[in-house]
C-alpha cells in the first residue's frame, strides 16, 4: 500500500512548487536589496571604511545640503512633467489619426513604435548632435537646420539653457516614447465598441464631442497605466541624461546621483539614501495605481 | 542601481568563493588592470607587455584593460571587484591622492620596501616621491608623467588679434582674450564639458597663486577662504566669459580641435592634446607644430610642471603576488618606461630615461621635467592631490558656477570641499 498525500496538500503543494523559485529569487533580489539598501541608508558611512552605526534617518534631511541634489530633484520634476504630458498627448493625438482610419495605419504604426525599440543609449547619442546649443554659424544639428532656413531666432541653448534645460532633454524621451503611449490609446479606442459612438452620433454629438465625452472617458484606465510607466521611466532616468550630456551639474538627475555618490564620491550612505528616494517617488506613483486595479478586479 | 549592481554582483561573489586566498608569492601568472585601450596608450602597453613576458618567461601576462576615458567605467568596475575581495594583481590608478580611498580601506600594500629593494627612491624625482607620500608610505609606482598646465593656441588667430607673444601671466591672458573678442570674430577660449572647466582652474589657480601657494592648498586644514583664492577665483571667473556657450556638449577633443582648425584662439588642456593633434587619421588630425598650433606654459606657470602620473599599484590578497611584483619591476624600469613611453606621448617618471627617443613636444616635456630646480605641483583634476571625495565636490561646485556664475558662492562650495575632503 503506498501513501497518499492528502488531498489538500495536493492541491497546494505543486503550486507552491512552481512559483517558489521566483519567489526566493523575487524576495532575495528585490525585497533583500530593498533592505539592504535601507539599511545602507541609514548607516551613517559615508564612506566605505567606517564602522555600521544607525544614524536614525539623519541622512535622509542632512542630503538637502547637498549642494548638487535640490538641482537634481528640481531637474527630475521639470524633465517628468514635460515628459509625462509630451508623450500623453502625442501619443493620444497619434492615436486619435490611426483611429479616424488613416490610409497605411499598418506602416504609420510600425514607424511611431519603431523608436521604441531603441535603447536610449543609442538615441541619446543621435540627440546629442542635434541639439547642439552652439548659435546657428558653428552649430550642427537643428540650431544649423534653423541658420540654413533663416529661421536663426529659434536657434537655441537646447538642454544648456540653464532654468529649461530638462524641457529640452524630455524632447527625445517624448520621441522614444510617445509611439509606445499611441499603441496603448490605439488598442483602447478599438475596445470601445462601434455601437456606443453610433449612439452618440444619433444624438447629434460632433466628432470631437463623441471623443471627449464617449471615447476618453472610457480611457481612464489607459491613461493611468501609461501615465505610471512613463513616470516611474522618468524618475528613474539614467542613461539618456548619461548619453547626452553625461555627469554635469547642468543636467543632474537623482539617478546620477547615486552613480556619482557611490562611486565617484565614494559615499555609500548618501547614494543609497537618494535610491530610497528614488523608490519612495516610484512607490508613490505604484501604490495607489496597485491598489486600484486590485479594486477593480474585485468589483468585476 | 548601481547600488544594487554592486550588491548583486557581491551576493554572488560571496557565493562564489569560499576560502578566500591570502597574498602568495605565486609568479605563475599577473593580472593587469588599466584603462589603457585608446591609441598610442594600448601599443605602450603591449611594448611593455612583450619586454615583460621576455623577462619573466614562467609568468603568463593577462591584460585587463577596460575601456572609458580616464578610467571612470574602469574604477567603476575595479571598486566592486575590490570590495567582493577579488583583486586584479595590479591596477592602474593616477598616483597621488586618488589611491587614497584605496590605502583608507587597506586594499593595497605600501611599497616601501619595493623602492628600496630596486634602489627606485633615487631614479624618481624627490619632490614626485614626495608629493606622492601618504603618512611616510609611498603605495604606487609612477610608470609616465603628462603635464597639465600646457596652452595651446592657434599662431594665426593671435596674429589677427594683434598678439605677438603668448600671455605670461593671468593678467595678460585677460588682456589677449579680450583683444581676440574685440579684433577677430574667433572663439577666445575653447573649453568642453564640466570637466575641462575643473582642469581650466586648477591652470589659473597654480598661475595667479604661484606653485607654493597652489600646494599649499592641497595640505590637511587649508584655508580657501582667503582674497588671494578669491582672487583667482574672480579671474577664473572673468576668463570664462571668453568661452563658448556650447562647451558642455563638446569633450576636450572638440574644444582642443576649434584651436588647430583656426576656430578658437586659446585652449587650456593636458599635453595628451598633443598626440591628438600630430597622430594621423582616425585617431588624430594630422596637424603640424608651429604652423597650425603652437604651445606654451599655461599663463603664469613657467618653471613649473604640474604633473599628473599613471601608477600601478599592489592590491593586498592579490592572487599571484610574485606575478604582480615582477610586473611593478618591469613598470618602474628605465626599460619598461621608454618603451611605454614615446607610444603613449608621455614622459617617463624616471630621471634617468633615454632623452634621444622623446621629440616634438615630448622633448620640451623632458627637459622641462628633469630641469635642474623645476618645481613639480601636482594636478588636482588628475587625482595627484584631492580625495575623490573633495574632487567630486571641487566638480559639483565648478558645474554649479557655470550656471549661476557667482564667484563667492564658488569659493564657498570650494572652502567646504576642502573641509569635508577627509584627507
Amino acid at each position: 500500500m503506498t501513501r497518499r498525500v492528502p488531498r489538500r496538500v495536493r492541491n497546494w503543494l505543486p503550486g507552491l512548487l512552481l512559483v517558489s523559485p521566483s519567489i526566493l529569487a523575487v524576495g532575495l533580489f528585490v525585497y533583500g536589496l530593498i533592505f539592504w539598501n535601507t539599511r545602507e541608508a541609514v548607516s551613517g558611512r559615508h564612506d566605505e571604511i567606517s564602522p555600521y552605526r544607525f544614524d536614525k534617518g539623519r541622512n535622509f534631511v542632512d542630503l538637502w545640503d547637498q549642494p548638487s541634489w535640490p538641482g537634481a530633484v528640481k531637474h527630475a520634476l521639470l524633465f517628468t512633467a514635460v515628459f509625462v504630458a509630451g508623450a500623453l498627448l502625442l501619443g493620444a493625438f497619434l492615436a486619435f489619426l490611426m483611429d479616424k482610419g488613416i490610409r497605411g495605419e499598418a506602416s504609420f504604426r510600425v514607424v511611431y513604435l519603431f523608436p521604441m525599440a531603441v535603447s536610449f543609449i543609442a538615441s541619446g547619442v543621435v540627440w546629442r548632435w542635434l541639439m547642439n546649443p552652439a548659435p546657428p554659424e558653428r552649430a550642427v544639428g537643428l540650431n544649423q537646420l534653423f541658420g540654413e532656413l533663416h529661421l536663426g531666432a529659434l536657434a537655441n541653448g537646447w538642454w544648456q539653457d540653464p532654468e529649461w534645460g530638462m524641457a529640452a532633454m524630455a524632447l527625445p524621451a517624448i520621441w522614444q516614447m510617445s509611439g509606445y503611449v499611441m499603441a496603448l490609446y490605439l488598442a483602447g479606442f478599438r475596445g470601445v465598441p462601434e455601437e456606443l459612438r453610433e449612439a452618440a452620433r444619433v444624438d447629434g454629438a460632433s466628432e470631437w464631442k463623441v471623443y471627449r465625452h464617449v471615447v476618453f472617458p472610457q480611457l481612464r484606465p489607459v491613461t493611468l497605466s501609461a501615465l505610471i510607466i512613463l513616470g516611474h521611466i522618468s524618475l528613474k532616468v539614467f542613461d539618456l541624461v548619461m548619453a547626452i550630456a553625461g555627469k554635469q551639474i547642468i543636467t543632474y538627475v537623482p539617478a546620477i546621483a547615486t552613480y556619482v555618490e557611490v562611486l565617484d564620491r565614494h559615499d555609500p550612505a548618501n547614494g543609497a539614501t537618494i535610491a530610497t528616494y528614488l523608490l519612495l517617488a516610484v512607490a508613490l506613483l505604484v501604490i495607489p495605481y496597485l491598489v486600484w486595479s486590485v479594486r477593480a478586479e474585485r468589483t468585476r | 542601481m548601481a547600488v544594487a549592481a554592486v550588491a548583486v554582483t557581491g551576493a554572488l561573489a560571496a557565493a562564489g568563493c569560499g576560502g578566500g586566498s591570502t597574498g602568495s608569492n605565486d609568479t605563475s601568472e599577473v593580472e593587469v588592470f588599466s584603462w589603457w585601450t585608446g591609441a598610442g596608450e594600448a601599443d605602450g602597453l603591449a611594448a611593455m607587455k612583450a619586454d615583460f613576458e621576455k623577462r619573466n618567461p614562467g609568468t603568463k601576462f593577462t591584460n585587463a584593460a577596460i575601456a572609458g576615458g580616464s578610467g571612470t567605467q574602469a574604477q567603476a568596475v575595479l571598486a566592486s571587484r575590490l570590495q567582493n575581495r577579488k583583486p586584479p594583481d595590479s591596477f592602474q590608478g593616477h598616483a597621488g591622492a586618488e589611491l587614497l580611498d584605496y590605502i583608507k580601506a587597506g586594499q593595497i600594500e605600501p611599497l616601501d620596501s619595493f623602492y628600496d629593494e630596486n634602489r627606485l627612491k633615487a631614479a624618481y624625482p624627490e619632490q614626485l616621491l614626495q608629493q606622492i607620500t601618504y603618512q611616510g608610505r609611498i603605495y604606487s609606482v609612477p610608470v609616465n608623467i603628462h603635464r597639465s598646465n600646457v596652452l595651446w593656441y592657434n599662431p594665426g588667430v593671435l596674429k589677427d588679434a594683434g598678439i605677438s607673444a603668448p600671455p605670461k601671466s593671468i593678467a595678460e591672458f585677460i588682456a589677449d582674450l579680450k583683444a581676440v573678442k574685440a579684433k577677430t570674430k574667433k572663439v577666445p577660449l575653447s573649453l568642453g564639458a564640466q570637466w575641462t572647466a575643473d582642469h581650466l582652474l586648477e591652470n589659473v589657480l597654480l598661475g595667479d597663486l604661484g606653485t607654493d601657494a597652489y600646494n599649499a592648498l592641497w595640505k590637511p586644514g587649508a584655508d580657501w577662504g582667503t582674497p588671494a583664492v578669491g582672487k583667482a577665483l574672480g579671474d577664473f571667473g572673468e576668463i570664462m566669459g571668453y568661452t563658448t556657450q556650447e562647451a558642455a556638449s563638446t569633450d576636450w577633443q572638440g574644444a582642443a580641435k576649434a584651436v588647430v582648425d583656426g576656430r578658437a584662439a586659446f585652449n587650456i588642456m593636458g599635453d595628451w592634446a598633443y598626440g591628438y593633434f600630430t597622430g594621423n587619421a582616425p585617431n588624430g588630425l594630422g596637424k603640424k607644430l608651429d604652423t597650425d598650433f603652437k604651445y606654451a606654459p599655461s599663463p603664469g606657470t613657467d618653471g613649473t610642471y604640474m604633473w599628473l602620473s599613471d601608477s600601478f599599484t599592489l592590491p593586498r590578497n592579490a592572487p599571484h603576488r610574485g606575478g604582480a611584483i615582477a610586473w611593478l619591476k618591469e613598470a618602474s624600469s628605465k626599460e619598461g618606461q621608454d618603451l611605454f613611453n614615446p607610444k603613449k606621448g608621455s614622459i617617463p617618471a624616471r630621471k634617468d630615461a633615454d632623452r634621444t627617443l622623446y621629440k616634438g613636444y615630448l622633448e620640451y616635456a623632458f627637459n622641462e621635467w628633469n630641469k635642474p630646480g623645476v618645481k613639480l605641483a601636482g594636478s588636482f583634476w588628475h587625482g595627484v592631490n584631492a580625495s575623490k571625495k573633495q574632487h567630486t565636490d571641487i566638480d559639483t561646485a565648478v558645474g554649479l558656477f557655470l550656471q549661476n556664475k557667482d564667484v563667492a558662492k564658488l569659493q564657498a562650495g570650494l572652502v567646504s570641499a576642502a573641509k569635508n575632503s577627509g584627507q
